[in-house]
């Protein structure tokens, strides 16, 4: 029976080791569970947004205009390649667009507020044809030259206005207008009646092809101003995250070392305590996947200072028992006891403040708020099921037997 | 042991002697609000050559750029704050540094409008009242209404402190300070509340004839323990995240530094007393009303 005991209690601290192992180190080619939280824009590069949204000439500020307009938006996000943005309306006239890991985040901003308003013109400013007469744009690189062109194909209504203002009109110029900027001022050689024309003059295909995305798309119902931009370097945030790293290994491992020198054995599950509650704080958070930012993670390293808490007053309280003169059975169970209401009282209100916090804070005043909340709620349970089920099973095991050991 | 309670009055003019500068400071010159709170832009850029600040600020500003702050961070890495920029205004300034100083990699870029801001700081506030009034609201209910209002009493205290050296110095203010000070909220509570507790306990076993203040004092001793070494481990992280953490959270891990310090001061020497001292008052009104 006592080596059953035993067995169990040695088998659970492996446990926990191969666990906390998993979720932080990883098992050579096994990537360890941290890797899958997903890193906020301050930790991995990127950029954040907010545009606010302003009427054009004939065009109000109304859900059907704001639809349209993230809708052109998510299609350049898109066709630029890049993955997993998030787009929201905020409000009633703003959009939030964040990129994460985009190597040229400045430059897609560029292009998502983009009006791209396409126009061929006469040299009177006749309005030939427009965007709205366009079925595609490819961008592409001339076989002869080398040079970068976008490749225009027009719809059969643009097809006909184009076929029909060419045949009049060879020999005079033809002005290609994007955003109201003049971009070229070809001269009509012959008539164009198979609805194609092309627009050169581009640096490089990437270029091209972000004017390709930009005439595909549509021009946008209404105009977008930049109300807020936060961007954040690759470099800088894989800076931040290595630094934020260290800081949190060198803080964990002081409270380990000062619960084991202070609290002895107890302090030694303590530690084992920490770990579940460190994997099951992060498994929760992969789990809601939430967003792991710079605040968030000196968030949870914070709730880990705070999470030794409910030990520190458990341990307490027990060492207070066996000075009375209890055994140690029974002074686990009244320390216990008499610590739940006292951890219960003292986390709800940390609770509130971080509930309220997530109502009201935006960004990542939220995501500090989140792992705030789930480390409250982890470290109560923990300090209360796990660190109370080990103590009573090293006692019954009676691997640790002398009172001292408990700080008694 | 020494007694706690007795000596009230200094733990009380301890407080007052960071609290009132802090409040005087406030009010003569305010908090150093950062671009979260006015608007404008920060730039953090790393140059390959090595330049000098002045420099910096006398290219931008020959562009017509107001510039508030240049702030060297590490080697070739500059902060530059400046009035709100747009678009063209920011590649003016980003082409005039690269021209003049040489190569240059922008690291980071915030820019806020002024509306922004305004809703942060409105929200920021509400959040302060309406979690003070529910935490109060769960003290009253849990406990007593006087151990609700000596927490806030003592809650407030912390944030006064906080605040008040931020504004001493000068510090710069960012919204992850607001997070802060609503954790150090949570956290000054959380202490006060252990404590309480334990008053509350042995309110229940008190002996006949012993008095309050002197059953104030055992739990403030028998809790000590947990109060010194709870603070320590929050410390330990809080250095640790000081020492070796990024540059952007150096102004949230100020303010917690200076709020959990002075939440265990407040809960051991000021909200224990302030409740006492409530108590004390409201039994004399009482015995007022039955002589």
């Amino acid at each position: 029976m006592r080596l059953g005991k035993f067995t169990i209690f040695s088998g659970v601290l492996i446990f926990i080791l191969i666990l906390g192992w998993y979720m932080f180190l990883g098992f050579g080619p096994v990537k360890p569970l941290v890797k899958y939280t997903t890193l906020g824009l301050d930790l991995q590069g990127g950029v954040h947004v907010v545009f606010q949204a302003k009427e054009l000439p004939g065009s109000p500020v109304n859900d059907k205009t704001m639809q349209s307009t993230i809708s052109i938006i998510e299609t350049r996000v898109n066709e630029l390649g890049i993955s997993e943005p998030i787009i929201q309306k905020q409000g009633k006239d703003r959009i939030i667009v964040e990129i994460a890991g985009y190597k040229n985040p400045e430059e897609a901003v560029r292009t998502l507020i983009k009006p791209a308003v396409l126009e061929f013109k006469s040299p009177e400013g006749e309005l030939v044809v427009s965007g709205k007469d366009l079925k595609d744009a490819i961008e592409s690189k001339d076989p002869n030259t080398g040079l970068a062109e976008v490749d225009l194909t027009f719809n059969a209504d643009g097809t006909k206005k184009f076929g029909d203002f060419t045949s009049k009109n060879v020999g005079r110029n033809l002005g290609i207008y994007l955003d109201g900027k003049l971009l070229q001022n070809p001269v009509i050689q012959e008539p164009i009646t198979n609805g194609k024309a092309r627009i050169t003059g581009y640096k490089d295909l990437n270029e091209a092809h972000r004017i390709a995305v930009l005439l595909r798309s549509g021009a946008l119902p209404l105009k977008l101003e930049i109300l807020e931009k936060k961007v954040v370097g690759p470099t800088l945030g894989a800076d931040s995250l290595r630094r934020s790293v260290k800081a949190s290994i060198i803080g964990v491992i002081a409270i380990f070392l000062f619960m084991i020198l202070y609290y002895r054995f107890p302090g030694f599950i303590a530690d084992f305590s920490l770990i579940l509650y460190a994997t099951i704080v992060l498994g929760v958070m992969i789990a809601l996947k939430a967003t792991l930012t710079l605040p968030g993670i000196a968030g949870f390293v914070l709730s880990m200072g705070m999470a030794v808490d409910a030990n520190i007053l458990i341990f307490e309280r027990l060492k207070e028992e066996l000075r009375m003169g209890k055994t140690l059975r029974s002074a686990i169970d009244s320390g216990f006891k008499r610590a739940f209401l006292t951890v219960f009282d003292s986390n709800a209100t940390t609770l509130i403040a971080a509930v309220i916090l997530y109502f009201l804070g935006t960004g990542p005043v939220r995501g500090f708020a989140v792992t705030l909340s789930i480390g409250i709620l982890a470290s109560f349970f923990t300090a209360i099921t796990f660190t109370r089920w080990l103590l009573f099973l090293a006692a019954d095991s009676k691997v640790v037997k002398n009172p001292k050991l408990y700080g008694a | 042991m020494f007694h706690i309670i007795k000596n009230r009055k200094y733990w009380y003019i301890i407080s007052l002697l960071i609290i009132i500068p802090g409040i005087i400071s406030l009010f003569l010159q305010g908090l150093n609000w950062g671009i979260d709170f006015t608007g404008g832009t920060i730039l953090e850029v790393k140059f390959a050559k090595d330049v000098q600040s002045q420099d910096i600020r006398s290219i931008i500003t020959q562009k017509g750029i107001k510039v508030s702050s240049i702030q060297q961070t590490s080697e070739g890495n500059y902060l530059i704050r400046t009035e709100e920029l747009d678009t063209a205004k920011r590649d003016l300034l980003v082409k005039a540094l690269e021209n003049n100083l040489g190569k240059m990699d922008v690291l980071r870029e915030d820019r806020i409008g002024g509306i922004v801001s305004r809703e942060l700081l409105q929200k920021a506030l509400l959040a302060l009242l309406i979690s003070s009034v529910l935490m109060l609201i769960y003290i009253t209910f849990r406990f007593e209404f006087y151990f609700g209002v000596a927490a806030i009493i003592a809650l407030l205290h912390d944030v006064f402190v906080t605040i008040g050296i931020f504004s001493i110095f000068q510090w710069e203010v960012d919204s992850s300070f607001v997070a802060a000070i609503l954790t150090i909220i949570g956290y000054s509570i959380n202490d006060t509340i252990v404590i309480f507790d334990r008053i509350r306990e042995n309110l229940k076993y008190r002996e006949k004839g012993e008095a309050l203040e002197d059953l104030i004092n055992k739990s403030l001793w028998q809790t000590m323990t947990r109060s010194i070494n709870t603070v320590m481990t929050v410390i330990f992280v809080l250095v640790a995240l000081l020492l070796f953490g990024g540059s952007s959270i150096k102004v949230f891990v100020t303010a917690m530094l200076i709020g959990v310090t002075s939440g265990a001061y407040s809960s051991i020497f000021n909200a224990s007393p302030v409740w006492f001292d409530l108590k004390r008052m409201s039994s004399k009104g009482d015995n007022a009303k039955k002589q």
